[in-house]
């Protein structure tokens, strides 16, 4: 390993009794890419905000360059020379790229901006590391990728020798990872150095030289990349070794759900539906793929009873849904596991029990002649809590206070306790730690087994394949005619969620037949 | 009189600018706190202030520019009050504001009263005098309107292009509007988000305070309670009206001012048959009406009311 551009030596970081980062020391090559591989909650992101100025760390020193670096000042990280994307990007929508590259660049008392030259640099930094996008154009409409090409474009503009990248390929295609990737490249052979956080091993593999890995905390285990394999990193990871539940073969049963040519005009900013076609049927699991923002919360919206198509129709159980109602849906068997857990899923300020009877409290005995039946109601969430392993101190402390894992099966409780006939999983495992989405995995298998049709929109594309008996992709408002999970490969959906067709050419010709 | 005369008339123009100077200089203030993310609905009391505090400066001996100066620093310190709770304790923008605002009216009207005990009519100053601007003020109706007033209406005519290239063309302007759209982007560029809002607060309600003593230096030449009576407030809504952008906000407080100087002169030439209070209402009607119209696809600020609070998980 060349010298140290960066050193952390014993950092520290408590949010009250939690301990975020424990004695974390670190080095950083010149010319090196170091992946930080651990679960949500490792401490992954805490470590860079305290690199980067954002938090101010209780005990430990950071050296750039064999400077130290002051605490707590993002404008003393910047002038060292740290760049950092954040995971969520830290742009104005309503403002240009250009405007949002040069924030920050000149002094703020200068009498005029020197837009030109800003302009003509950035352009010269576009073409030197293959990141186009129009300066000119407002961020609000430019796509995710090309967003995170402006937060790496602001990092060089400043003439960053060390990138943190924060989740990079969290909302990225296959194709759009791979050309960030390729630009990655071509700054570690400029001599700048990278740090790539992820919970993601293949990507981790694609791109480190250098891989530590952070569990509750600290750091477990530092490995080189050509000296380790998915399976020991796993390992390190987790802290054991996991058995991933197995999708078991099941022949599918009779429809329960069916939308037919189903069209939806924008809404709420929202994105379309156009002419959706999908049947749900008994003991299968349909897999939604798709770049975020393609209409998977129109679908969603649709099949919770949300919204009524404004073409087509839509079928429950073989009868005709006429009229929008999400308490009616739920009464005809549709589950829901929602896409925000926090803001849609649960209510964050009432308790765990309350939470657990959100769409029961109306019937009996959990309420009679208006009042709500106390007894009946504890019996019941106590005998929930227990079954589905919720950890809570008692059910009587508010549901924001549980971890993310928790509260998501609090909802898998609420929703598979009335065993409903459809399921509507729309991201079930977003931002859960490998222990949680084995269990939401094992539980939507049991569902399956019981008989119910499942509906499972994921931006994880490895969990899709895994779970899904069929596959379809929705791209701008259109959903693909599903395909066996056996006939798909992840190159092939990479493709149809960025419009590359190779899917739809498959629907055709299976339309054809 | 003929309501078509009356558009021809130099007196209703010259009005309709001189109505329309606490407007702008209001809308503004108002406007750069927004768009620094901090609604700033303490503007209300801080124009009873200034108009206060400006007057007493020159009824105590001060001349007329210090007095402004004085109102804009009053106003200013009040800003800072503002910020104080709303940018750095995060507190409730709505709540803190209509504080700030009972709080400086009270306090005007505590301090008017202790200095000018006993006083049953209020005491009068020598308020600006109209500065004829040589040639322009000569063009037939458009001079009269527009160059024959106060110079504190001609700052605040240049104010509207002076506030629209900060916002627009320099480093500041842009740190200022970020604030008020992704606050978290400034923090990450290395800038003190805190300080910028403070700053934009603190300017934009001097700004305020200055609308406020133009009316007790330059229109009239005393301090009445109750004399701002709802100007701050209608101020708020011209910067909706406004999209928050300088230009429109001039657009937008002529349209109100001339509303107002039609509405005074409509009173006088019509029958005694319809009450004048409807008159006194057209205004405030038709202002509603243009607000519904001009600003339903109105882009605002995404930070604003959100305060920001550092190192927040």
């Amino acid at each position: 390993m060349t010298t140290p551009v960066l050193r952390l030596d014993g950092i520290t970081k408590r949010f009250g009794p939690l301990v975020a980062n424990d004695d974390i020391s670190l080095d950083l090559g010149s010319g090196e890419v170091l992946a930080l591989l651990g679960e949500n909650g490792a401490g992954k992101t805490t470590l860079m905000n305290i690199l980067f100025g954002h938090y101010v760390a209780d005990a430990g020193r950071i050296e750039v360059f064999g400077q130290p670096l002051p605490h707590g000042s993002p404008a003393a990280s910047i002038a060292a020379g740290i760049g950092m994307v954040h995971q969520h990007f830290t742009l104005a929508d309503n403002l240009t790229v250009l405007d949002n590259v040069m924030l920050g660049t000149e002094s703020l008392w200068a009498p005029r901006q020197r837009r030109a030259e800003a302009r003509d640099r950035l352009t010269a930094l576009e073409r030197d590391f293959g990141l186009a996008v129009d300066p000119n154009a407002t961020i609000g409409s430019l796509a995710v990728g090309q967003r995170q090409r402006v937060e790496i474009l602001k990092a060089l503009y400043r003439d960053a020798k060390i990138l943190i990248l924060d989740e990079p390929t969290a909302v990225l295609t296959p194709q759009e990872t791979d050309s960030l990737f390729d630009t990655l490249r071509r700054m570690v052979a400029r001599g700048l150095s990278v740090i790539f956080i992820s919970h993601k091993l293949n990507e981790v593999m694609a791109i480190a030289d250098r891989i530590a890995v952070l569990r509750q905390g600290a750091v477990v285990a530092s490995f080189d990349k050509d000296a380790t394999s998915r399976e020991q990193l796993a390992s390190a990871m987790v802290g054991r070794t996991l058995a991933e539940p197995k999708r078991t073969p099941l022949s599918a049963g009779g429809p329960v759900l069916e939308i037919k040519a189903a069209g939806l005009s924008r809404r709420h900013g929202g994105q379309r539906l156009d002419n959706v076609d999908l049947t749900v049927r008994e003991q299968e699991i349909i897999g939604i793929a798709g770049v975020s923002g393609n209409g998977q919360s129109a679908l969603a919206d649709l099949i919770s009873g949300l919204v009524m198509p404004e073409t087509g129709s839509l079928r429950m159980l073989g009868e005709p849904v006429r009229r929008a109602g999400p308490a009616a849906m739920v009464e005809r068997g549709v589950g829901r596991v929602p896409e925000d857990r926090h803001s849609t899923g649960v209510v964050g300020d009432m308790t765990v029990r309350e939470n657990l009877i959100l769409e029961d409290y109306r019937r009996r005995p959990f309420s009679r002649f208006g009042l709500l039946g106390f007894s009946a109601i504890a019996t019941w969430t106590d005998r929930l809590i227990d079954s589905f392993d919720i950890r809570c101190s008692s059910a009587a402390v508010p549901v924001r206070s549980l971890s993310g894992g928790n509260m998501q099966k609090l909802i898998l409780a609420r929703v598979l306790a009335r065993e409903p006939k459809l399921i509507l999983a729309n991201q079930p495992t977003r931002g859960l730690d490998v222990g949680a989405i084995a269990y939401v995995h094992e539980k939507l298998f049991e569902a399956r087994a019981r008989g119910a049709g499942i509906v499972l929109i994921s931006e994880d594309l490895e969990e899709l394949l895994a779970l899904s008996d069929r596959i379809a992709v929705i791209y701008q408002g259109r959903l693909s005619e599903p395909q066996p999970v056996e006939n798909v490969t992840l190159t092939d959906l990479g493709l149809s969620m960025s419009g590359h067709g190779a899917f739809d050419r498959g629907a055709d010709q299976s339309h054809a037949a | 009189m003929d309501v078509v005369d009356l558009f021809l008339t130099v007196g209703f123009w010259a009005a309709t600018v001189r109505m329309a100077t606490p407007l702008i200089f209001g809308t503004l203030g108002e406007l750069i706190c927004e768009r620094a993310g901090v609604l700033n609905l303490g503007i209300e009391g801080i124009m009873t202030i200034g108009a206060m505090s400006a007057w007493m400066w020159v009824y105590q001996g001060g001349d007329l520019w210090t007095a402004t100066l004085f109102a804009a620093m009053v106003g200013a310190s009040f800003g800072l009050l503002h910020a104080g709770f709303s940018v750095y304790m995060g507190l409730s923008q709505h709540v803190t504001g209509i504080g700030i605002t009972l709080l400086a009216s009270s306090l005007s009207y505590f301090v008017f009263r202790i200095m000018l005990p006993g006083v049953t009519t209020p005491p009068k100053i020598e308020p600006f005098a109209p500065l004829p601007i040589p040639l322009l003020a000569d063009i037939p109706v458009l001079g009269p309107a527009l160059f024959i007033q106060s110079p504190l209406t001609y700052i605040a005519l240049s104010l509207v292009g002076v506030v629209a290239y900060i916002l627009y063309r320099t480093p500041v302007g842009l740190a200022v509007r970020m604030v008020g759209e992704n606050p978290m982007a400034v923090e990450a560029q290395g800038i003190d988000v805190f300080a910028v809002r403070t700053g934009a607060v603190a300017v934009g309600s001097a700004l305020m305070a200055v609308g406020g003593a133009f009316l007790t230096i330059s229109v009239f030449d005393a301090f009445y309670f109750q004399m701002i009576n709802g100007r701050g407030w209608i101020c708020v809504a011209l910067v909706i009206f406004a999209s928050w952008r300088p230009g429109k906000a001039l657009l937008g407080a002529f349209l109100f001012a001339a509303f107002d100087a039609l509405q005074i002169r409509v009173q006088q030439a019509s029958s005694s048959l319809i009450p004048y209070q409807f008159y006194l209402m057209m205004p405030y009607l038709l202002s509603i009406v243009a607000l519904i119209v001009m600003s339903r696809r109105a882009a605002y600020p995404k930070a604003l009311l959100v305060p920001f609070r550092r190192g927040e998980r």
